[in-house]
């Protein structure tokens, strides 16, 4: 199964590589990773996607609180939480089919970054199932690129 | 937080930080980076400094002092090669959890990421095998990180701990400050036990007919003993002891099982198999131990109590956890335990069944030198009082099955990497530390080789070890595993006709040396190593080349499929 994971580290030198490392060395799966500074300076927070039975999301949440420099662990999957993803992807633009593709953009609730002659560079927020969706569909309009952040996540308030 | 207000360059600092964290030995190589640190380390007396003659051998020489008297070992190295030269030594520490501190040089700072002369990332490649690791970018920060360092490695689960020291940071000046206490917002172990769990497992122990404690390494470094022999007394709960565990509860009591696993006792495997409660402590359901985890103690309820919550639920699910330290959680059970002990006659003589069925024994009909009689011998010899050190392969196992441990800190042996080559730097290592115990290293031919550079640091220092070669000129281990699975095809383990004359090569280090190839020799050989103390002493047991270890349980094996084969003496070839 998947979990969000969000992870507190001390923000410093060879945090994000320590966590990398450790999914690497004990064979965990890692869909994303995401990272950057809290409201604490001195604390970044790390948004962790992954797959696995308990089992093994109870070893790979131990092993992130082993670290040293991870300050807290918690595990956001079966928590009120909100999620998001940032994608950023270049089309083909052609003049005839313009029109669909700015009805899709308005559909995802996208927006135009950046447009040329030829291409046309969108974004959109969403969930990581949302974004999945989005490739999907504008995959037909010919992507020419696109960059994910993978996703980052929090707790909803009280 | 404490000033000395001195301003002190970094190598200084350094120096007295170690001062401070109460080091008495220094295993260390110059270099380069490290020129200032030495300059420092000249005038030093009250730390001493031992010149080993390849960095690997250092690690190795920490980790025997920091088994031997619990203290953390403390490694010098400069950087780039002899940086990555303690790898090996680092990952032997880290997979059996012994406390090091090690210092490696770094190029300067405005260097680093340059390709510059002798540059490694070794906070990089060691930061898998490190509990934890460190760069220092200001010397400001450099008192600090030491005493992060040894808190480190020696709080909680314990570990080798690297700091990294750019060659600017040894030379800058600032005024030190000594932290008297140490805050690490992501490192808090969980020490004492929760008083639930250990109720718990009170009661799972007052109903239990066939308990066993399974006793790892943690009870050691936890110098708990005492409480773990007060418990099994008490109570009359048979031990079995991993091999990091022998020596904590003492061998030879009759509650005592020696060894499970792979090479453990017959009795001590099966009872694994027929308990029907296990109680874990301070061990790892490591594989050589478990063999096929379906099939191990199938019908127990089982009990792990160990500081590190990551050992849990890892490689066995468990009945009850305890995350805690060992002495803490088998102090807590002595408390809550009713004092009055159960009646475990039935199954304490079905164990003793087993010990008759298929004891421990070895072939002595034909006057041939077997390591199994060398090893009992020493044991003999020293009444199991040594501090026995040994290196990888079956002479290690035989060190588990005939020699007797009595005490803890007894046996000193690389078990989860399995290093070959650690054995004689471990050896010297564990003798600075210890010097009213004899301490005896059992060692392979192939291992032997494979550090042998360290013999002329116990030579200079008059280390007064005692070196017994077990000589059988193969790979022994991989030669047993030719044999039984792979078809007989000894590829590349046969060294007889390649390996020196170890008398001769002990003898031009300046190391005593003798050669025995017979028990009666064998008896004596030892005999005089052992009341020889002007330095190291050698012995050559030429033994027999294809003698195997039993019992034996094939890797990923039930305890049913026991090889008990050879075992009998009269079916050995």
């Amino acid at each position: 199964m998947k979990h969000i994971i969000s992870v507190l580290v001390e923000n410093k030198f060879g945090s994000l590589n320590q966590v990398a490392a450790m999914f690497s060395a004990r064979g965990f799966n890692l869909e994303s990773i995401s990272i950057g500074e809290t409201e604490d300076r001195e604390i970044s927070r790390m948004t962790i996607v992954t797959r696995g039975d308990d089992q093994i999301i109870s070893q790979v949440l131990k092993q992130l609180n082993r670290l040293v420099d991870t300050i807290k662990v918690i595990d956001l999957t079966r928590q009120p939480h909100v999620e998001r993803e940032l994608l950023l992807m270049t089309l083909k633009l052609t003049k005839t089919q313009q029109h669909e593709i700015f009805e899709l953009i308005n559909v995802f609730k996208g927006k135009v970054v950046d447009i040329k002659q030829k291409s046309i560079t969108i974004e959109v927020i969403g969930s990581p199932d949302k974004i999945n969706t989005t490739i999907d569909i504008f995959r037909v309009y010919g992507i020419k690129e696109l960059a994910r952040s993978g996703a980052v996540a929090i707790h909803r308030g009280e | 937080m404490h000033s000395s207000g001195k301003t002190l360059n970094g190598s200084e600092i350094f120096i007295e930080c170690l001062r401070r964290e109460d080091v008495d030995y220094i295993f260390g190589y110059p270099g380069g980076s490290l020129l200032k640190v030495y300059e420092t380390l000249y005038d030093v007396n009250d730390i001493e400094h031992i010149l080993v003659r390849h960095e690997q051998g250092a690690t190795h020489m920490a980790e025997g002092y920091a088994r031997a008297t619990g203290k953390p070992g403390v490694v010098l190295v400069t950087s780039g090669p002899g940086a990555t030269n303690t790898v090996t030594g680092i990952a032997n520490a880290y997979m059996d959890s012994s406390p090091m501190v090690v210092f490696t040089g770094q190029v300067p700072s405005a260097l680093i990421g340059n390709d510059a002369f002798q540059e490694a990332d070794i906070v990089g490649i060691t930061r898998p095998i490190t509990k934890h690791n460190f760069l220092v970018k200001d010397v400001k920060e450099l008192a600090m990180t030491i005493r992060k360092a040894f808190y480190l490695a020696t709080t909680g689960r314990q570990g080798p701990v690297l700091v990294d020291m750019p060659k600017d940071i040894l030379n800058a000046s600032c005024t030190m400050d000594w932290p008297e206490t140490v805050e690490i917002r992501g490192f808090k172990p969980t020490i004492k036990c929760h008083i639930n769990q250990v109720e718990k497992a009170a009661q799972k122990i007052a109903q239990a007919k066939r308990p066993l404690l399974y006793i790892g390494g943690g009870v050691i470094s936890a110098e708990a003993s005492e409480e773990l022999r007060a418990l099994a007394i008490q109570q009359n709960i048979p031990v079995t002891m991993t091999l990091q565990g022998l020596g904590a509860f003492p061998g030879n009591h009759p509650l005592s099982m020696g060894m499970l696993g792979m090479h453990g006792t017959y009795w001590a495997n099966q009872a694994v198999n027929r308990c029907d409660l296990l109680i874990a402590v301070g061990a790892r359901f490591d594989d050589r131990v478990t063999g096929k985890i379906d099939t191990f103690a199938p019908q127990a309820y089982k009990i792990h109590n160990d500081i590190d919550p990551t050992n849990v639920d890892k490689n066995i699910q468990v009945d009850l956890p305890v995350v805690g330290d060992a002495k803490n959680f088998l102090a807590a059970l002595l408390d809550v335990m009713p004092g009055t002990q159960e009646n475990r006659d039935p199954w304490l003589a079905e164990i003793n069944a087993w010990r008759e069925q298929c004891p421990l024994s070895y072939s002595s009909e034909d006057n041939a030198l077997r390591t199994e009689f060398v090893i009992e011998e020493v044991s003999k010899q020293t009444k199991g009082n040594a501090v026995v050190v040994t290196d990888v392969g079956q002479h290690q196992m035989w060190t588990s099955q005939f020699y007797t441990f009595i005490n803890p800190r007894s046996i000193i042996t690389s078990g989860g990497l399995g290093t070959m080559g650690y054995g004689l730097p471990a050896a010297i290592g564990a003798a600075f530390g210890i010097k009213d115990r004899p301490v005896v290293l059992f060692c392979g031919d192939g291992g032997f080789m494979m550090n042998i550079q360290e013999l002329v640091t116990a030579v200079h220092h008059k280390i007064p070890i005692k070196i017994f070669l077990i000589n059988n000129s193969f790979l022994g281990m991989v030669r047993q595993w030719q044999e039984l699975f792979h078809q007989e095809k000894y590829s590349f383990t046969d060294l007889g006709s390649s390996n020196p004359d170890f008398v001769k090569v002990a003898e031009a280090f300046g190391c005593k040396a003798l050669m025995a190839d017979n028990p009666d020799g064998a008896k004596e050989a030892i005999k005089l190593a052992l009341a020889w103390n002007d330095g190291p002493i050698l012995v050559d047991f030429r033994v027999v080349k294809k003698d195997m270890v039993f019992p034996m349980v094939p890797a990923g094996g039930s305890i049913s499929d026991m090889l008990l084969a050879r075992l009998n003496p009269k079916t050995m070839v």
